[in-house]
């Protein structure tokens, strides 16, 4: 049998889900499974498990555990995010200041708030300060977002210059923390009003969501809320799912500096690896003020499609933000925001286990791919 | 036309037109734009236009 993907490089579309946090997820489906507002034992063990859950997220990130909520999904969260801050701070206006490479669903939920500004970023990633001044001063403004580093190149905005301009604007902040929780220490980021993440992004379930609300932000729910997470998210919590969510974030606390040493080390040999080996290519991103576990290139001539589709049955999984690669007729807004090349472009985002020898399996099967599909186009 | 074809085109083109002079492209992908500014970049050349579907690039080496 041919055996696809033994590689798996694209933890930017989800790192595959730690030991611990599967043992967490088990062991709360044991003793952690009730209704958390329910007076009885299975809900009190509940409620007790999604305080602890609580005070690991409000540790992480500078904030106090009555702040922290649990939602669906990181998308849900950011839409959260914008969408309550919007509306709380209605009467000030309906402008939303993003930068152009934020998530995709912030960028919709800033459109469809109000009026939506996207700032510049110059060809690494980074948001044009000036512009981002000058976009937040803007009179009318409910709320700015940017994030903490960016989800498809790794580039890290400089957030706490960002948060500062907003603060002295007295315009609220979101700050999207996705690629970053558990690999950047963010316990004193600045002046941020709202913060969000997902747990897919370090190893925990893809569907829990985080969602952090300062006390003092002007946010409102933007939809109907319940009894649950202090009227914030509505529904019953998936008390096993946040719980191996925290177990995952803790891991990264306790040993992720290790890891996250060893994950930029092996991004640093695969861009200089890359270039030397391949003719034509545009490595996207901010090669020292990054995460550690993300990067992006693009082969001049290649199809993002076919390029991935070989990979894979070379045994890599890697995700894709050219056009033609899958989900979307339109290339990827970051790379083209940055005006870096859209087509033949793969997505890598190492995981927690990601060793050296993988490295150079990829580095020694990516060139003859790459030349291949340019013979086969007769492009060179 | 869709990527990269319009990119591979140009780039085979651009061979048949003299240093300075002006070559220009139709093409309806979405990722023509970015992508075209991007090979000039990479090549050296000049996007002197781009106002989807149409382009104009000189060649400058």
């Amino acid at each position: 049998m041919h055996l696809l993907s033994e590689v798996f490089l694209d933890s930017s579309s989800g790192e595959p889900i730690l030991p611990d946090a599967r043992q967490a997820w088990l062991d709360a489906q044991q003793a952690g499974w009730g209704d958390p507002v329910r007076l009885h034992r299975p809900g009190r063990l509940a409620a007790h498990a999604m305080d602890g859950a609580r005070e690991v997220v409000a540790n992480t990130v500078g904030a106090r555990p009555d702040e922290v909520t649990f939602t669906g999904s990181g998308v849900h969260a950011s839409q959260a995010a914008v969408a309550g801050l919007a509306l709380g701070r209605r009467r000030v206006g309906s402008r939303i200041v993003t930068t152009a490479i934020d998530h995709s669903a912030v960028l919709a939920a800033a459109a469809a708030a109000g009026t939506h500004q996207a700032v510049q970023v110059d060809h690494e990633g980074h948001v044009d300060l000036d512009r981002w001044t000058a976009g937040v001063r803007t009179a009318g403004t409910a709320a700015a977002c940017i994030q903490v580093a960016n989800h498809e190149v790794g580039t890290l905005q400089p957030y706490a210059e960002a948060a500062e301009i907003c603060r002295r604007a007295e315009v609220p902040l979101v700050l999207d923390a996705t690629a970053a929780l558990g690999r950047v220490d963010l316990r004193d980021a600045g002046g941020w009003s709202v913060l969000t993440g997902w747990a897919g992004a370090f190893g925990g379930p893809a569907s829990v969501g985080i969602l952090v609300i300062k006390k003092n932000a002007r946010w409102r729910a933007p939809y109907q809320t319940d009894d649950y997470q202090g009227g914030r998210w509505p529904g019953v919590p998936d008390v096993p799912a946040i719980h191996a969510a925290v177990a995952a974030l803790d891991c990264w606390l306790r040993s992720g500096r290790t890891v996250g040493e060893r994950q930029h080390a092996l991004i640093d040999q695969l861009r200089i690896g890359i270039a030397q080996r391949v003719p034509d290519v545009d490595v996207a991103g901010d090669p020292l003020r990054r995460v550690p576990h993300l990067l992006t290139f693009s082969a001049l001539y290649v199809d993002g499609e076919t390029l991935t589709l070989e990979l894979d049955k070379a045994g890599f999984a890697v995700a894709s933000g050219s056009a033609c690669s899958a989900s979307s007729e339109h290339p990827s807004h970051v790379l083209a925001a940055m005006g870096a090349l859209t087509h033949g472009n793969v997505r890598i985002g190492l995981s927690w286990t990601t060793s050296a020898n993988e490295i150079d399996q990829f580095l020694a099967a990516l060139p003859p791919i790459v030349a291949e599909i340019r013979a086969t186009v007769g492009a060179s | 036309m869709k990527c990269p074809r319009p990119i591979i085109e140009v780039a085979r083109r651009i061979q048949e037109v003299s240093v300075g002079s002006l070559l220009e492209l139709l093409a309806d992908d979405p990722a023509a734009g970015p992508d075209l500014a991007a090979w000039c970049r990479m090549r050296g050349q000049i996007l002197v236009a781009s106002d989807p579907p149409r382009f104009i690039v000189r060649r400058e080496s």
